[in-house]
């Protein structure tokens, strides 16, 4: 029969498609990026946790739906049941789910609240979303008073075609973000012209950056090491090319750091650095 | 709930079936409710093909790193106008052209309460969609904010953000009266003995919808009105420097926005309550709690919407709160899955395609729904917010959930509607070719969101491309799918084998057991008593 | 539901011909909407087109409802379609209350959350330096001085006039009922006076706030708020008292009986919802 032709060839399709993308998954990268917070593990844990019960509870209802499907059949000569309603599976249906939601709420609850505390930061730092680049102001601990503007730094050629794409493409900026390891860092988010989002995902950070509100978020990475991520909330024209990266590095290199970036600052202050405050009312 | 019927109501004649008018006017005059119906849905096609023209264009410049086929102002163009087109423009005039067709039919009402508002309800949308489609011409083009069209990003856009806020307010203008409509119709037009409770599934979740867009349109109204005048008139709601928040354009848009995920959803369910038991032969399980569950999840609609925004800053009592209440649609939303599962089991099922359609949803839509579960977690939210994950999450429920409970309607009651049979055999391969390929395009669209691509961006790095092509490959084969679909659809009205009254066995609503196919033009102009 | 009952079931419901109106009406609302965005946007022939819409939705709005009252009067609508447009009217007033609600929403929204938010502690350190949490606000970027509007002068002179036009139309209502036209006629006049001078009331008082307070729609959240949602008040309260005049002439016409007059109803009921929202108004606009 036709459809049954249909339908093995449809199968197998299926079979192949599916079997492409799982050889492909070993090449791509298809979970969340390696934590170096804890607030990431926390992130990352919360999500296998709550993966592994929906894949359960999936499994369950199919099962028995394609159980059905498989057994349940006209063409092999089932006749069909009358039955149609029953309180009491209604009842255990609507309590079992809610029993889960709680259990999966229990440990969210204590992520969203570790995620929200912001208090006792060693390092404060301010960041600025323009169209399109972020400026960094530290404004608290360590470095106190060092600002510049951190801007893409991948070549148009690159981006137009022209030229061979390097390894960071759209993930690299002139300056980076500088912070010591292992030290509280809060991230005091605003933003000179529309809503932009600063983001690094590796350290379970996101926060929006709002035009003349003040917004925070912490991180406290526990590697050294570069870590990037993009603006992700769309901002016009080149939201696409405003990339945020931070290099963690030890207390020490840190402190050199500081060190150089304040006969710089001394040197040339970036003029272009103006808190939306001073960019009022259009 | 399977109605008994008692008297025939094929009417007496009428004076004059089109009113006098002929050709194009007479589509242009038409009071009656299957002639809108007809209308809405050929619309919503046409916009289906837009904006799925649209997203062509995005998964082509998404195929490889790299600007390369277009510049990332018109990306963001076609993102926008992809997402409007497609939410207001193909599903929600789709659901609302099932209820032209089907409520009146279904409830034994000689027509919708108000036929002529209902005429203008529909012929609002095409000079709407003519508003979005000119503010590509204006200088600057159309808006390239998103859908959402978040402020400030809208103050900053030219003469096409004007135009489509104007066509928010006729689009928002038409589904208010649909719904007004809707609600008089099915409250006050139902045959004698047709009770509240015997109504199928499909009226109910009309019912609840209605009630969702009365509620949560006029609110959109209000959100764009406020973008209107901050551009043009220096009013401040959404400027900090005059004491208004950016973050409360958002606040009103969600409040609008969440319900109109289930405004596009309940109707999907509402469809897929008839096909399921008509092809289980068996009666819907559940129907009282299917109504009940309906009712809750449009209540708690409403108080979940700040769950689009746990990146904005909300203080950790606001992120609680709107997790709990989110999480809490899961249950309701259970119930109806497992209501359906239930109906299906010890069933006499065959598979007809909008049997597959069906079962596709069934299977696709708690999929998306899982992933909103995953997302509804404020504290993985963070994570995922504005990343690919979302995408994928809503283009499940949406795309793929919205759109083959579409299909499956369409499959089902083309028969009744023309008087004739679709190929049933075409019909399988259109299903499986969707089904196929709209999973390799959304489906790995997870994998990149968890790993970290933003949305909304016309290039990405490097790490992303595989999973981009692969999307981009899925996406191709799924628009030509919907070739086929055309084609099926018009292979079956031009020469299509003769429908039977009732085509199919196990369908117990009026349009099949008391209706000729096909319908005639006046259905029930004396109604029907129920026993 | 009640109305089960009274739905005749052999009683032909009516179900109108086909009539091009509203395609008319489409015409009319997409002529304006691009004669304003014309307009907004300092092109050129944008008052053209909305004058346009505007004669098409005049014309439209006499055809159409010329048409519904020809069928009012010929008896075309018994109780059935009656209960009809009680639904219709009561989902379409609850379509205006969100409306509404949306702008009361961004009220408080300000008031209780992003003007204290801009004048916190941390706000007032880095970006708002001196900002103070106080209502009438203007927001921290604005530099004028301006004065609220107060309560107690033209607002509750306003709120009385309102109130009182609640009362005639009602008195107007139970007249009809009693077949009393004459003193139907009169109320209906008092009311329609009432919501009219309402108007002329209201536009004094923006005079005044233009010329003598320094308030503006440009002046932060205060004037936006305050004229957004006064403005949109006002423009209810003005085809509220067009709609009641047409209900007088057709009084005067000899329209209605006193167990059919659904028309009257309806825009009685569209009267005291705009009698609510001046409350609304008063009470979080003008006092608290
Ligand atoms: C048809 C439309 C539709 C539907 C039905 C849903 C359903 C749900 N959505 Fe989705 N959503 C969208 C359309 C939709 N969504 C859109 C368009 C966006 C993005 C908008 C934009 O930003 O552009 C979005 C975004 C979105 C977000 C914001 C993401 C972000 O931007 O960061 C969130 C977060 O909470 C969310 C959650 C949910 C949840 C919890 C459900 C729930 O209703 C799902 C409930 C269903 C199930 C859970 C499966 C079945 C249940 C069972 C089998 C019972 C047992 C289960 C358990 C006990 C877990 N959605
Ligand atoms: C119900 C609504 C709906 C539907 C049906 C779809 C359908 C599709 N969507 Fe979309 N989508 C949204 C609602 C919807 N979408 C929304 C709300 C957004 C968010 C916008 C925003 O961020 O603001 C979005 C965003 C969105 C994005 C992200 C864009 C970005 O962030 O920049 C992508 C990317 O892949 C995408 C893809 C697709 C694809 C491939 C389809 C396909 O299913 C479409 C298939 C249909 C056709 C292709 C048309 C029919 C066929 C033809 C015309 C024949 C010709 C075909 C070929 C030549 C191949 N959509
Ligand atoms: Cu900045 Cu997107
Ligand atoms: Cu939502």
């Amino acid at each position: 029969m036709a459809s049954n032709w249909v339908r093995i060839l449809a199968v197998s399709a299926a079979g192949v498609a599916g079997l492409t993308a799982a050889g492909l998954a070993l090449a791509a990268p298809w979970n969340l990026q390696a934590p170096v917070t804890k607030i990431a593990s926390d992130i990352h844990s919360l999500h296998e946790y709550v993966m592994i019960l929906v894949t359960l509870i999936f499994a369950g209802v199919f099962g028995a739906m394609f159980y059905s499907v498989y057994a349940h059949r006209k063409d092999k000569g089932y006749k069909a049941a009358q039955f149609h309603e029953s309180t009491t599976v209604e009842i255990i249906w609507t309590v079992i789910p809610l029993l889960i939601l709680i259990i999966i709420a229990w440990p969210a609850t204590k992520v969203v609240i570790a995620q929200k505390d912001t208090s006792q930061a060693d390092l404060t730092i301010k960041a600025t979303g323009y169209q399109w680049k972020w400026g960094y102001d530290y404004v608290k601990g360590e470095g106190e008073g060092i600002r510049f503007v951190s801007t893409l730094t991948t070549p148009r050629d690159q981006i137009e075609g022209r030229a061979p794409k390097g390894e960071n493409y759209l993930l690299e900026v002139d300056n980076e973000m500088v912070v010591p390891v292992n030290k509280k860092v809060r991230i005091l988010t605003t933003a000179a012209d529309v809503i932009h989002s600063w983001w690094i995902p590796a350290f379970g950070a996101k926060q929006d950056a709002i035009p003349g509100f003040i917004r925070d978020i912490h991180f406290k990475a526990e590697k050294p090491g570069i870590y990037r991520g993009q603006c992700t909330e769309l901002c016009g024209k080149d939201h696409g090319f405003m990339p945020i990266v931070v290099r963690v590095v030890s207390a020490d290199e840190y402190t050199k750091w500081v060190g150089m970036q304040k006969t710089k600052v001394a040197a040339d202050a970036p003029k272009n650095i103006v808190a939306a405050a001073e960019t009022p009312r259009q | 709930m399977s109605a008994v019927v008692d008297s025939h109501g094929h009417g007496h004649e009428h004076h004059d079936h089109h009113g006098g008018y002929s050709g194009i006017m007479r589509w242009i005059t038409t009071t009656n409710h299957k002639d809108i119906g007809t209308l809405y849905l050929w619309f919503s096609f046409i916009m289906f093909m837009t904006g799925g023209a649209m997203a062509m264009v995005i998964r082509l410049e998404l195929f490889s790193p790299g600007l390369q086929w277009v510049d990332p102002d018109f990306f963001n163009q076609m993102t926008t106008m992809h997402g409007l087109i497609m939410v207001f423009g193909a599903i929600m005039p789709a659901f609302v052209g099932f209820a032209n067709w089907l409520i009146p039919m279904q409830i034994g009402a000689p027509d919708m309460a108000f036929a002529r508002m209902n005429n203008w309800s529909f012929w609002i949308l095409p000079f709407a969609a003519s508003l979005l489609v000119i503010s590509f011409f204006m200088p600057g083009g159309a808006p390239g904010v998103g859908w959402t069209l978040y402020a400030p990003l809208t103050v900053q856009m030219g003469i096409g953000m004007d135009l489509t806020i104007f066509a928010v307010h006729l689009l928002g203008m038409s589904s208010i009266m649909g719904s007004i409509n809707i609600i008089t119709t099915i409250l006050n037009l139902r045959a004698p003995g047709m009770t509240l409770m015997r109504m199928p599934l499909f009226c109910w979740t009309w019912l609840i919808t209605a009630y969702l867009l009365v509620a949560a349109m006029p609110v959109l109204a209000g959100a764009v009105t406020m973008t209107l005048t901050d551009r043009h008139f220096g009013t401040t709601f959404f400027n900090a420097a005059g004491g208004g928040d950016p973050v409360l354009y958002q606040h009103i848009f969600w409040f609008f926005g969440h319900p109109e995920v289930y405004i596009i959803a309940l109707p999907a369910f509402g469809v897929i309550s008839q096909v399921i038991p008509a092809f289980s032969r068996k009666p819907l399980f559940g129907y009282a709690s299917m109504v009940y569950a309906t009712s809750a999840i449009a209540i708690l609609s409403f108080i979940v919407w700040a769950h689009h925004m746990y990146t904005v800053g909300m203080p950790v009592t606001g992120q609680l709160f709107f997790m709990y209440a989110t999480t809490l649609i899961a249950v309701p939303t259970g119930v109806k899955v497992f209501n359906w599962v239930a109906t299906m089991w010890k069933g006499a099922l065959s598979f007809e395609t909008p049997m597959l359609f069906a079962i596709g949803f069934l299977f696709l839509f708690t999929l998306g729904g899982f992933t909103g579960l995953v997302l509804s977690l404020a504290a993985v939210d963070i994570q995922l917010h504005d990343t690919y994950y979302v995408v994928a999450h809503f283009h499940y429920v949406m795309a793929i959930g919205a759109v083959f409970a579409g299909f499956a309607g369409v499959y089902f009651w083309l028969p009744k509607w023309t008087g004739r049979m679709y190929d049933e055999a075409l019909g399988k391969w259109h299903f499986w070719l969707s089904t196929i390929f709209i999973n390799i395009t959304f489906f790995v669209q997870h994998f990149s969101g968890l790993a970290g691509m933003p949305r909304r961006i016309p290039d990405y790095p490097l790490m992303f491309e595989t999973w981009n092509k692969i999307s981009s490959i899925g996406a191709f084969g799924f628009g030509l799918s919907q070739l086929l679909f055309l084609y099926i659809v018009l292979k079956a009205i031009r020469s299509g084998e003769k429908a039977k009254d009732k085509q199919w066995e196990g369908a117990d609503s009026l349009e099949w057991t008391h209706l000729p196919t096909p319908v005639p033009y006046h259905s029930f102009e004396t109604q029907p008593v129920l026993k | 539901m009640a109305h089960d009952a009274t739905a005749p079931q052999h009683h032909h419901y009516y179900v109108p011909q086909p009539m091009p109106w509203p395609i008319l009406g489409s015409v009319s609302l997409w002529l304006m909407a691009l004669g304003a965005v014309f307009i907004f946007n300092s092109m050129s022939g944008g008052w053209i087109s909305v004058a346009a819409g505007f004669m098409v939705m005049l014309y439209m709005m006499f055809r159409w409802f010329g048409d519904v009252i020809r069928e009012s009067e010929s008896g075309k609508y018994a109780r059935w379609e009656d209960v009809s447009f009680r639904w219709g009217m009561s989902f379409f007033i609850f379509s205006e209350v969100m409306f509404f609600a949306a702008f009361f929403g961004a009220l408080f929204y300000i008031r209780v959350l992003s003007v204290p938010d801009l004048a916190s502690l941390q706000h007032n350190e880095l970006v708002w330096p001196g900002f103070g949490a106080q209502w009438p606000s203007a927001g921290p970027g604005f530099e004028e001085k301006f004065s609220p509007m107060g309560a107690w002068g033209l607002p509750a002179i306003n709120t009385m006039l309102l109130l009182s036009s609640g009362v005639t139309v009602t008195i107007a209502h139970w007249a009809l009922k009693e077949n009393k036209r004459g003193l139907l006629n009169l109320f209906l006049f008092f009311t329609v006076a009432l919501g009219v001078t309402f108007l002329f009331v209201q536009a004094y008082e923006y005079g005044h706030a233009y010329s003598e307070l320094n308030l503006k729609l440009t002046t932060g959240a205060y004037g936006s708020t305050f004229f957004m949602l006064t403005g949109f008040h006002g423009f209810h309260v003005t085809v509220g008292a067009i709609m009641l005049s047409v209900i007088l002439a057709r009084c005067l016409a000899g329209h209605f009986k006193p167990d059919h007059h659904f028309a009257f109803e309806g825009v009685a009921w569209y009267w005291h919802f705009v009698d609510v929202v001046w409350l609304g108004l008063f009470i979080f606009v003008y006092w608290l």
